[in-house]
């Protein structure tokens, strides 16, 4: 798959690097005690340490720590045993200490890697440069009044993890697959809501383009996106924007940029110049992390079954695809309900890409149409096994099932309930099958002619007759079998 | 009324000789008298008077019950206002106590008020305050004299009989150098002995909290009420902490005391030395072995000491920024320029000054050069201690160069000023605990003070040592 794009002139290749910030799933702040419940009344999650007060000193948060070293295992990370925490200092009114904490030179997590899994079967590993904690900042709010800025300060000290990838990253597409990944991996390891809605998921994106083979191209920075619609959006703009200045002669300057979600554009924020210089130190308030090993390994046994390993066990254990094992391992509600299914009954094992199909075709756009999430679907994952196995048993057919499916996701009735109430088992009955067959032959006698001077496909609209003729019932490889038979012997 | 100590008042208590009301009226009376030397930032008849009758309901076994206590400013006090000597918190009212403090409260000790001390504990004189200079109590009519600092109204206003004990705090010396500046004892602990939750910040890695007293015993009394663990301080040490005071033995017998070579500068005066003899010979006639010894590192600890404290404070100090509680410049057209504002007019000279070298060593390209190689030297000024105390007991010095000097004298020479610190900061930066002991004269008759040091947490052997030297002067 060729990432590269067309200018004028050249064709050029994008480099991109992200760093994730995802707020650690937790009760408590990084360094304190205050709640970290989305959406309360401002101000009202702050305790002294989190507005700075004079004196007030951080305490690190155990959990917040037990939940960085698992998203490093899940991250196939290295765990470093000694960690610290630094100061990185500049101002602003959401930022109360005037610093904010964080870790620069000694991260608790190391280099790790994350695949992203291709359409046509192919992956690809992204690799991990780093993993570090840090304090979120307050927000300023500058829409309350005309000529005051008010500062909320419940995001402030709220956990967060820092995800920095390699410059692996070739498209716009490889970026959401990515980020798609890590969000993924943080939802099945618990340590992050992946809610990017609320920020609790987010990323800054490093892009430069090059020639390919040649050196890396002046990078920009496009900080704080909030949606991977977003991301690849400002990766698309920025890349053609580069491209466009490069072609004209151009130099790109090493700029952090903002993203206007509604024009589409990127435009600078600060340069390099006007870079802050954040004197980093290791804040003295805080003693150096260290983790024993064997604390390390006391994590590793509470780390759930991963994506990669469900996909792995999708493969090997269903013969599902690549690709359709990794679309259903992406959303671990999903993949669960996947496996509730086929735990429902063994003999649903052989049938799992039928499975996958009503899963994730039929009734995903159920869902989608009520913008229900799979939790709560009104069907069960056992209801939709056992729909399913009404159709490999041949009771039901699967253009029946379908209106069945419509019915147990309005009424959260069995299929048994809904076929027996409506009538609509499948006729496998042959005899009742030819009296509905000799009917349509003998209302279709030109047809039959024609079709017998050669017109082979008119086979099908004898099915579709039939079919109609049944209300759906016929069981159609019966019906076929019985229409050949008898149109053969018309010859 | 006089009262010579916590014990002798803690008797007069127990036999109903007096009452906590008398003592704080004793003790208010005292206070206007010396209201001209300027050693209180806050003091408020009616917030004792209150304190009062929350005391006379506590049991009779609360160790400070009725104690009057002195609190440097720079403790957070949830019933008196925290200032820290600056502008920048003139009308600061905590919410909250100060785990030292709120120890002293638990048993008891009346507050009388909050002290003045240098600004935000940056100077050696107190004078940098916002609120004026602290006048020595030992001052002649003509020639006030500075307290030393930072803490110099804790321990002036222990020398003017204003309280029987007092809290400071010691970045660099700030308890020592002002304890042998005002004639009292002045006990800096271990680096992590007492929490520092509540404690407006200097220099994180640096500041402890410690007492003033009148004598050893009392200092004793009073470090093992405010020493102990804190789980909201992540640099508080979790030690169980002895009984000072009843452990305290006087006998030297076989201890083993180090004389620094290094401790010898210019610039100290020959009185000093004398005095530095005088306890030497006192300690061997007490029994003690004297050792020569050398810390060769302790030049460095100046300059070592003048990079890391103002690095943290310039990080520490970056809270006050008049957006959420203190003062705020009026006339600010936008958020940097309230920030200039406020913090240009908030600030002294001296924290400016600090805030400026330590963002300077913090910075891109000379953080290496300043910062870190301060940090190697810290090391190796430890690495002298610890090798040292492998063979001795103690450490004896003098605590400082000079005694009180006059009010203005090196106002306005900064690098002299800092030169007051140089026997105390080698002790800081190795984070180990060290008291002065007033110890004789000089011609003026001001008093000189000495210097015990000893490993971590032996701060039961410095209390034994002080204690047997002081009673050379009973």
């Amino acid at each position: 798959m060729s990432n590269l794009i067309k200018g004028k002139k050249y064709e050029w290749e994008t480099v991109i690097g992200l760093e994730i910030h995802a707020q650690v799933k937790s009760n408590s702040k990084l360094f304190s005690n205050s709640s970290t419940a989305f959406g309360s009344k401002p101000n009202s999650q702050v305790s002294l340490v989190d507005a700075a007060m004079p004196g007030m000193l951080p305490v690190i948060n155990k959990y917040c720590i037990e939940q960085a070293v698992k998203t490093g295992i899940g991250l196939k990370a290295k765990i470093n045993n000694y960690s610290v925490f630094d100061r990185k200092n500049y101002f602003y009114a959401d930022l109360p200490q005037g610093y904010q904490i964080s870790q620069y030179k000694y991260p608790i997590v190391g280099e790790g890697k994350v695949i992203i899994d291709f359409k046509d079967g192919s992956s690809k590993d992204i690799r991990i440069v780093r993993l570090h904690l840090e304090q979120d900042a307050g927000k300023s709010l500058h829409d309350q009044n005309p000529k005051k800025t008010y500062v909320d300060l419940n995001r402030s000290g709220v956990a967060l993890m820092e995800i920095v990838s390699e410059p692996d990253i070739r498209s716009a597409d490889e970026a959401g697959l990515y980020i798609s990944k890590i969000r993924s991996i943080l939802m099945y390891l618990g340590t992050c809501d992946g809610n990017m809605q609320e920020g609790s998921l987010r990323a800054d994106v490093n892009i430069s383009v090059r020639k390919p083979g040649y050196e890396y191209g002046t990078r920009c920075e496009i900080k704080n996106l909030n949606s991977i619609k977003f991301i690849k959006q400002a990766i698309n703009y920025e890349s053609q924007r580069q491209v466009e200045v490069l072609e004209e002669g151009g130099v790109i300057e090493q700029n952090t940029l903002l993203f206007n979600t509604s024009t589409g554009k990127t435009r600078p924020m600060r340069s390099k110049e006007e870079a802050h210089d954040y004197r980093y130190f290791p804040d003295p308030d805080l003693l150096p992390l260290e983790i024993d090993q064997e604390e390390i390994n006391k994590l590793k046994k509470t780390i759930p079954e991963l994506p990669d390993d469900r996909k792995k066990r999708y493969v090997e254990d269903y013969n599902l695809s690549n690709y359709d094992a990794s679309v259903l391992t992406a959303d671990k509600l999903v993949s669960d309900y996947f496996d509730n299914i086929i735990k429902s009954d063994k003999t649903l094992k052989e049938s799992s890409k039928i499975v996958v199909n009503w899963l994730t075709s039929e009734l995903f756009s159920l869902l989608n149409e009520k913008n229900i999430e799979i939790n709560n679907s009104p069907i069960t994952p056992e209801n939709l096994g056992r729909l399913v196995k009404l159709i490999k048993e041949d009771i039901i057919s699967g253009k029946i099932a379908k209106d069945v499916l419509v019915e147990m996701f309005n009424t959260k009735e069995d299929p048994e309930k809904i076929i027996e109430r409506k009538g609509l088992k499948q006729v496998t009955n042959t005899s009742e099958i030819e009296i509905i067959v000799e009917e349509v032959l003998e209302e279709n006698k030109k047809m039959v002619e024609q079709y017998l001077s050669g017109k082979d496909k008119l086979l099908g609209f004898f099915v579709g007759q039939s079919m109609q003729k049944s209300k759906g019932k016929a069981n159609p490889k019966i019906l076929n079998e019985i229409l050949k038979s008898k149109l053969s012997k018309k010859h | 009324m006089s009262f010579k100590s916590i014990s002798h008042l803690k008797s007069l208590l127990d036999q109903n000789k007096i009452s906590i009301k008398e003592i704080a009226e004793t003790y208010i009376k005292r206070i206007k008298e010396k209201k001209e030397l300027n050693i209180f930032i806050y003091f408020n008849e009616d917030k004792i008077h209150e304190q009062v009758k929350e005391i006379e309901k506590l049991p009779n076994d609360k160790t400070l019950k009725g104690i009057p206590i002195a609190v440097k400013d720079l403790f957070c006090t949830a019933k008196m206002p925290t200032t820290a000597a600056s502008k920048i918190l003139e009308n600061f009212k905590p919410t909250y106590e100060s785990f030292v403090t709120q120890k002293l409260v638990d048993q008891g000790s009346m507050f009388v008020g909050k002290t003045n001390l240098d600004e935000f504990a940056m100077g050696s004189a107190t004078n940098t305050s916002y609120f004026g200079n602290t006048i020595n109590p030992l001052s002649k009519n003509d020639n006030p004299l500075a307290p030393g600092g930072s803490s110099g109204g804790s321990a002036a206003a222990v020398a003017a009989d204003l309280c029987l004990g007092a809290t400071g705090t010691d970045t660099g010396g700030s308890i020592r150098q002002p304890a042998s500046f005002c004639g009292v004892v002045g006990i800096k602990p271990t680096y992590g002995l007492c929490s520092r939750w509540g404690i407006a910040a200097f220099a994180s890695s640096l500041d402890q909290a410690g007492v003033f007293s009148k004598n050893v015993t009392d200092a004793s009394i009073l470090l093992e009420e405010i020493a102990g663990h804190d789980q909201r301080d992540s640099t508080s040490s979790n030690v169980q902490i002895p009984s000072f005071s009843k452990n305290l033995d006087p006998s030297l017998e076989g201890k083993v005391i180090g004389i620094p070579k290094e401790y010898n500068i210019d610039g100290t005066s020959d009185e000093i030395n004398g005095v530095w003899e005088d306890a030497i010979k006192s300690l061997e006639k007490k029994g003690a072995k004297i050792k020569h010894i050398s810390l060769p590192h302790t030049k460095y600890a100046l300059p070592t000491y003048y990079i890391i404290a103002p690095a943290e404070a310039s990080s520490n100090l970056a809270r006050y920024d008049g957006v959420k509680y203190g003062f705020r410049a009026s006339d600010a057209k936008s958020l940097d320029d309230m920030y200039e504002l406020t913090r240009s007019e908030g600030f002294g000279k001296e924290v400016k000054r600090r805030i400026l070298i330590g963002t300077y060593v913090l910075s891109a390209g000379y953080y290496d050069a300043y910062y870190i190689k301060a940090q190697k030297v810290r090391k190796l000024i430890a690495n002298d201690f610890v090798e040292v105390f492998s063979d001795c007991d103690l450490i004896l010095t003098p605590t400082a160069p000079s005694a009180a000097f006059p009010l203005n004298e090196k106002q306005d020479d900064p690098i002299k000023m800092y030169l007051n610190d140089v026997f105390t900061v080698p002790a800081s930066l190795a984070g180990i605990p060290g008291i002065s002991i007033p110890y004789g004269n000089d011609k003026q008759g001001l008093p000189l003070g000495i210097q015990f040091l000893s490993k971590h947490y032996h701060e039961q052997e410095i209390f034994n040592a002080a204690f047997a030297l002081e009673k050379d002067y009973e």
